[in-house]
């Protein structure tokens, strides 16, 4: 039996996210300390070599990120809570079991990029979350344990696309929740125009254990070019919805079969959607890769935040990826051309096949927009947004033509 | 301007207007003070009676008093000084007269400031501050600090701040007058003035005046000609007998209407030149067509000295001509030959004799034009005026200025003080605007603005209409209820004939140098039409 | 410097430049929507994306820095396919009444169109919003139904006139550029100064004055002179069709327009119709008995010369007065105290500079 092996969630369920005298006694804030007893250039070299990469979806290296950051006065550190993937939690269960795992992670960073100002952007529905962070903050400003570095929390208003790092920059801002274009990233310019490390509560989340144990320790986990566990969170047609921690050379197959205890009522699996709503639909013939970053994308896939989907056989999955298409037509923010109108477009003719009153020239149309808007989107929602249409017309197309008017 | 348009979008990290609403009356002006202010972080301070657009934007908001400008300028400079905050330099080496206008300053403390104008004594301290300690501040204002019986006085105490603080000669700073009509400074550099020739040459001194008259061949007179609002009070007591009114509309713009009207039916003979008939052509004897700034070639200069092109886009209606052609046949018919065959024949001959004007031609004004001093061909213009501090006159001169109190002040029987001015959507006398259809469905008709404590004691709701009136006559008009104006002022719009502001303003309370009318106080009376 | 290929020409430019910039240096043509040289960049039209050997996506020419070694297809197929899916995208969303448009001639979506052949938009099935067009005001037409979101007018308004009365509302396809509650621009700080209207690059903002007189497209001439209201100097281009007066555009180059770089406010822009009115005077008028009467130029100059003779030689010369405008010309009011000065022999001119 695999089992799991907990880094951010190393302290869940053990002691009471409430106190922070649990999270001290349990070695809390020891990394911090060793940290600042660091060069910044050290942290960020230790960092860098220990090959973590970002946990929000991207899988960039954390360390190479942070060294890109210039000189300047002000410089930001923002960790990115806005939770929006529909089936994804994991970042709310680290901060809701191990709020100061957070808190430490982000005071490393700050420390490492030479910042003493943090934001934490929180999902505009997690207003409980807001209180117990700032529960937390309030408690490590009075052991005193973040030094100079201060945090304040941020809640967001409900739009997805804030979970794109520029356009929570302008929502903290006070702007609309709209993408930047990149260049420039924010590392170079980005929070009122100065230089920003934007991370995922995971990613943070991993700083205090790769400071205690090292790089050499990190990376000997899981798989070797996206080395440590990844947190994931199961929903859909499976015994067990929980969220799960394991090495990243875990398969799908083993985080369905092993941990979520198989599919609900004996049923076959159909297909699973992993990395949330913009994921790639993964037929059951596809499912003994390794969850790694690269071993997914070179299968056409995307780990994205690590949500695990699964469908069983009963599933329509054009009805299932219609109600995507509608998310997406709903969560556009309509800054650029291709996503405004192409999400849009998408629902419609998702809606019409789904409908049956669809031709074969829909699906010709579907696979054209699907294919500009990956290609000429201004950022990751509507780069992603017809990811699943394309996957699973190319892995379900026969659920497509069953439907087609002409059919 | 001493200074040019440009440098209060980019060089000016202080500007400090005041007696001008600039983004009603200058709107692309406006624009770009405000893009300074709120892209560059540049200082803003304004100084008006009534809580204007660029209010919001400011630093420092000084709502003072009508007519309490030099009290206001004297406070700020005294602050200046005391604290030690003047250009010590700029004074030593590029004025002179400093001890003299210190003396009268000295009285003006913050707060004795603050009694006269009404502004606290914090904010005229915080103002004071904030332009002399800018790297370059400027200042500009417009009629409404102009048109006061102590207009000059005004003007005079600009200066004096501007020069205190060295404020003047570098980018982005300077004494900058926003002039409110399209060619007001180039019918000034042309001589449309009672005591000068073109490029303000003096009519008295001898050499200007032999040039001129070698130049055009015929004796010229030697003795200052009458202002505007002099001649006006000439023709009313029967001095002047024949008038000509070119492009002009005294029936609307000038002070006190009824004693205007007066002096039109006391003439023995008016002509006016006009593109319409306007309320002074109904008096006239003869009235002339003439063309509109569509219709003609020319050149006009804007409020910054930049000579600028006009181009001729459609012929004129009718038998309506250019105003050139037209002198130009009448002064051949008086026996004096003016045969021009084009407007660029005149501004050839007007090069000739003006040497602010001599590096001009019409070829080179193609494009961006040029701004005077332009004494060459060879010669690039000047955007900004006395470079390093260089004067006309060698050194810069501070004149002590007292403050004077406006010549009509409110009373029992005209308990208020009102001010006039214009709105964005109209422009002067309305002879244009008021024709051109979107800009006249937008703003139909006059309103006067009163505050919310003023309509609630005198029991008048917004939009409701009222009489406005003062020692010369009434009028009737709207109601407009405004939180941005002072509780004893009113403010009323001048473009509108049938609600004419001028009917109400003061022709007795005139500036005894330059002979402007005190537009923006006299002392009048609302009350609710029953 | 930095050298890069360009539809396998290899260029130099400096650097900073951006892709766009470094294809424009070279005559090399890409459609633009949402990009102004005078505003802020916005990178969200898609249209001048261009294909970057090695990069998976494509990439928005106008916002990417030019690099060292960079292969750049302009025209690949896969841009061509992209640029002709947005077109249709927004075709599927643009009111097409190019016969009754303000802009038709004059219309980037029209011409990228035409570029590109897209005739019809295969998305357009499931219909597009509709924005009924209520607003009252009497200068600038918003037909939101033909806009294609490229908010320049935001973007002008915020940054050319900073009247910042209008921005993006809603998200998704339902949005739309209103003003703060969605009201009418009257109630909103706009100024009317049609900045607005001067960046639309489709139909979407028109003006009210110029509607149904003449497009752009079909002007004779666009006449560039100063504006005639205040002493700013603002440059303005006077559109001019049959001998008439049809509308008033901007030249946005600062070496033709040095003051304003074609801003205009509400006067300059949409104040222009007095001199077509019925109004204007057509003939000289001489007064007979209290009544006016047309008369030829002869029969007036020679009336007026006479009794200002007489006048001269009654009451002497300064019996004589000329006010002089300030809204003619430099030679105009040269010539006005040339006149009094020289024929009258007074020095009584003066004009309305106090007023």
């Amino acid at each position: 039996m695999i089992k799991e092996m907990r880094i951010v969630l190393r302290n869940a369920d053990k002691i009471d996210p409430q106190n922070i005298s649990d999270y001290i006694a349990a070695g809390g804030y020891k990394a911090l300390e060793k940290a600042r007893n660091m060069k910044p250039e050290d942290i960020i070299s230790e960092v860098k070599k220990s090959n973590l990469r970002g946990r929000g979806g991207a899988g960039f290296n954390a360390g190479l990120k942070w060294s890109f950051v210039p000189q300047s006065e002000t410089k930001y550190v923002v960790c990115n809570l806005d939770e929006g993937e529909p089936g994804t939690y994991k970042d709310r269960t680290i901060v809701e079991k191990d709020p100061h795992t957070l808190l430490e992670g982000m005071a490393i960073c700050g420390h490492a990029i030479g910042s003493n100002k943090g934001f934490i952007y929180c999902r505009g529905e997690y207003p409980y979350i807001v209180e117990h962070l700032n529960h937390a903050i309030a408690q490590a400003k009075e052991e005193g344990v973040l030094g100079e570095f201060d945090i304040e929390v941020r809640m967001g208003g409900g739009a997805y696309v804030c979970g794109e790092e520029t356009a929570l920059i302008e929502s903290i801002e006070g702007h609309r929740g709209e993408p930047r274009f990149k260049p420039p990233f924010p590392g170079v310019e980005g929070l009122w125009q100065k230089p920003t490390v934007v991370n995922n509560v995971e990613t943070l989340a991993n700083l205090p254990e790769i400071i205690t144990r090292g790089a050499e320790w990190y990376s000997s986990i899981g798989s070797s070019t996206y080395p440590g566990t990844k947190v994931l969170t199961l929903s859909g047609d499976i015994v067990n919805k929980i969220c799960i921690e394991v090495p990243t050379d875990t398969t799908i197959r083993e985080v369905i079969y092993e941990f979520g205890g198989g599919i609900r009522g004996g049923k076959k699996l159909k297909a699973v959607q992993i990395g949330g709503t913009s994921g790639a639909f993964i037929p059951a013939s596809m499912i003994d890769i390794p969850i790694d970053f690269d071993s997914m994308r070179n299968a056409g896939f995307t780990l994205g935040t690590g949500a695990v989907f699964v469908m069983d056989e009963t599933r329509d999955i054009v009805d299932v990826v219609t109600r995507i298409a509608k998310f997406f037509e709903h969560e556009s923010c309509g800054k650029c051309n291709p996503c405004r109108e192409g999400t849009f477009r998408c629902y419609e003719i998702m809606k019409k096949i789904n409908q049956g009153r669809a031709s074969s020239d829909d699906l010709e149309k579907l696979q054209l927009l699907g294919r500009v808007m990956s290609k000429a989107c201004l950022c990751g929602l509507g780069q992603a947004a017809p990811g699943p249409i394309l996957t699973t017309l190319q892995h379900f197309r026969h659920e497509y033509e069953r439907k087609l008017f002409l059919s | 301007m001493t200074n040019s348009i440009a440098e209060l979008e980019k060089d000016a990290d202080c500007i400090f207007l005041i007696g001008t609403n600039t983004t009603e009356n200058h709107p692309v002006i406006g624009m770009k003070i405000k893009k300074n202010v709120l892209y560059n972080k540049a200082k803003l301070i304004v100084a008006d009676p009534r809580n204007i657009d660029l209010a919001d934007y400011a630093d420092v908001y000084m709502q003072h008093k009508p007519g309490t400008d030099v009290a206001l300028l004297n406070g700020m400079m005294n602050v200046i000084i005391n604290e030690n905050l003047m250009d010590r330099e700029f004074i030593e080496n590029n004025t002179e007269g400093y001890e003299e206008m210190k003396q009268v300053v000295e009285k003006y403390t913050p707060e004795y400031a603050s009694q006269i104008t009404g502004v606290p004594a914090e904010d005229i301290i915080k103002a004071a501050r904030l332009y002399a300690k800018a790297d370059a501040a400027s200042l500009c204002y417009a009629m409404g600090l102009t048109q006061h019986s102590t207009g000059t006085d005004n003007v005079k105490s600009c200066c004096n701040l501007a020069m205190l603080t060295g404020n003047i000669g570098r980018p982005g700073t300077g004494v900058n007058p926003l002039r409110g009509q399209n060619n007001v400074q180039g019918a000034c550099d042309m001589g449309a003035l009672p005591v000068v020739f073109t490029a303000y040459q003096k009519v008295i001194d001898e050499a200007p005046r032999s040039k001129f008259e070698a130049a055009w061949g015929v004796k010229l007179p030697d003795k200052n000609g009458l202002t505007l609002t002099a001649a006006i009070n000439k023709a009313h007591e029967g001095e002047i007998k024949a008038l000509y009114v070119m492009g002009e509309n005294p029936m609307v713009s000038d002070p006190d209407l009824a004693h205007v009207e007066e002096a039109l039916q006391n003439l023995e003979f008016l002509v006016v030149q006009d593109i319409f008939l306007t309320e002074t052509a109904k008096f006239a004897d003869v009235v002339l067509p003439a063309a509109s700034f569509a219709e003609k070639e020319g050149t006009f200069t804007n409020t910054e000295r930049r000579v600028q092109r006009v181009r001729k886009a459609v012929d004129p209606p009718g038998q309506a001509r250019e105003d050139w052609k037209i002198i130009g046949d009448l002064a051949s018919r008086m026996g004096y030959p003016m045969k021009y065959s084009s407007s660029e024949e005149i501004f050839e001959e007007i090069r000739q004799l003006t040497p602010s004007y001599a590096g001009m031609n019409y070829k080179r004004l193609e494009g961006r034009g040029l701004v005077w001093p332009c004494p060459a061909e060879d010669h690039p213009g000047t955007p900004y005026l006395h470079k390093d501090g260089k004067f006309t006159r060698g050194k810069g001169l501070f004149s002590p200025v007292e403050f004077i109190a406006p010549a009509e002040n409110p009373d029992e029987e005209y308990p208020l003080i009102l001010t006039t001015g214009r709105s964005l959507y109209h422009y002067h006398t309305g002879t244009m605007t008021r024709r051109s259809a979107a800009l006249d469905k937008h703003v139909p008709e006059n309103w006067v603005e009163i505050s919310p404590v003023l309509a609630e004691k005198l029991k008048i709701a917004d939009g409701e209409r009222v009489k406005l009136a003062t020692r010369r006559g009434s009028i009737e008009l709207k109601a407009l209820v405004t939180d941005g104006i002072a509780e004893n002022v009113v403010f009323t719009l001048f473009h509108f004939a049938e609600a004419a502001a001028n009917t109400l303003t003061n022709a007795d309370a005139l500036d005894p140098v330059a002979g402007i009318p005190e537009y923006k106080v006299c002392a009048a009376r609302l009350e609710k039409i029953i | 410097m930095v050298t890069l290929t360009i539809n396998g020409r290899e260029i130099q430019v400096p650097p900073g430049t951006t892709i766009l910039e470094a294809c424009k240096m070279n005559g090399i043509e890409i459609p633009t929507l949402c990009h102004d040289e005078d505003l802020r960049l916005a990178g969200s039209c898609r249209m001048c994306i261009v294909e970057a050997k090695g990069r998976p996506l494509l990439v928005a020419s106008c916002v990417t820095p030019a690099e060292q070694g960079m292969e750049i297809e302009t025209e690949s197929p896969a841009v061509v396919e992209a640029r002709k899916v947005i077109l249709e995208l927004l075709l599927a969303r643009h009111k097409l009444e190019c016969h009754t448009c303000e802009k038709n001639g004059d219309c980037r979506l029209q011409d990228y169109c035409y570029k590109y052949g897209v005739k019809d938009s295969r998305f357009a099935e499931g219909g597009s919003p509709k924005y009924p067009i209520t607003d009252p005001n009497p200068f600038i037409e918003r037909d939101y139904e033909k806009c294609i979101m490229c908010t320049r007018c935001v973007r002008a308004c915020e940054e050319i006139t900073v009247a910042r009365a209008i921005n993006v509302q809603g998200r998704g396809h339902n949005a739309k550029i209103a003003t703060v509650f969605d009201g009418n621009l009257a109630d909103s700080p706009c100024v009317f100064c049609g900045q607005c209207v001067m960046v639309c690059p489709v139909g979407a903002l028109s003006s009210k004055v110029s509607a149904g007189i003449g497009r752009p497209s079909d002007i004779d001439k666009r006449v560039l002179t100063t504006c005639t209201y205040c002493g700013t100097g603002c440059t303005l281009e006077l559109n001019v069709k049959n001998n008439r007066v049809v509308g008033v555009s901007s030249n946005r180059d600062e070496e033709w327009s040095p003051v304003n770089k074609g801003a205009l406010c509400v006067k300059g822009r949409f104040g222009w119709d007095f001199v077509n009115s019925p109004e204007r005077l057509t003939a000289p008028l001489i007064k007979d008995n209290g009544e006016f009467r047309e008369a030829s130029w002869d029969e007036a100059l020679d009336y007026i010369a006479e009794k200002l003779a007489n006048i001269k030689t009654a009451y002497g010369p300064d019996a004589f007065a000329f006010f002089s405008s300030a809204r003619a010309t430099n030679e105009e009011n040269y010539l006005a105290q040339k006149f009094t000065r020289a024929v009258m022999g007074t020095n009584n001119i003066d004009h309305c500079a106090r007023l």
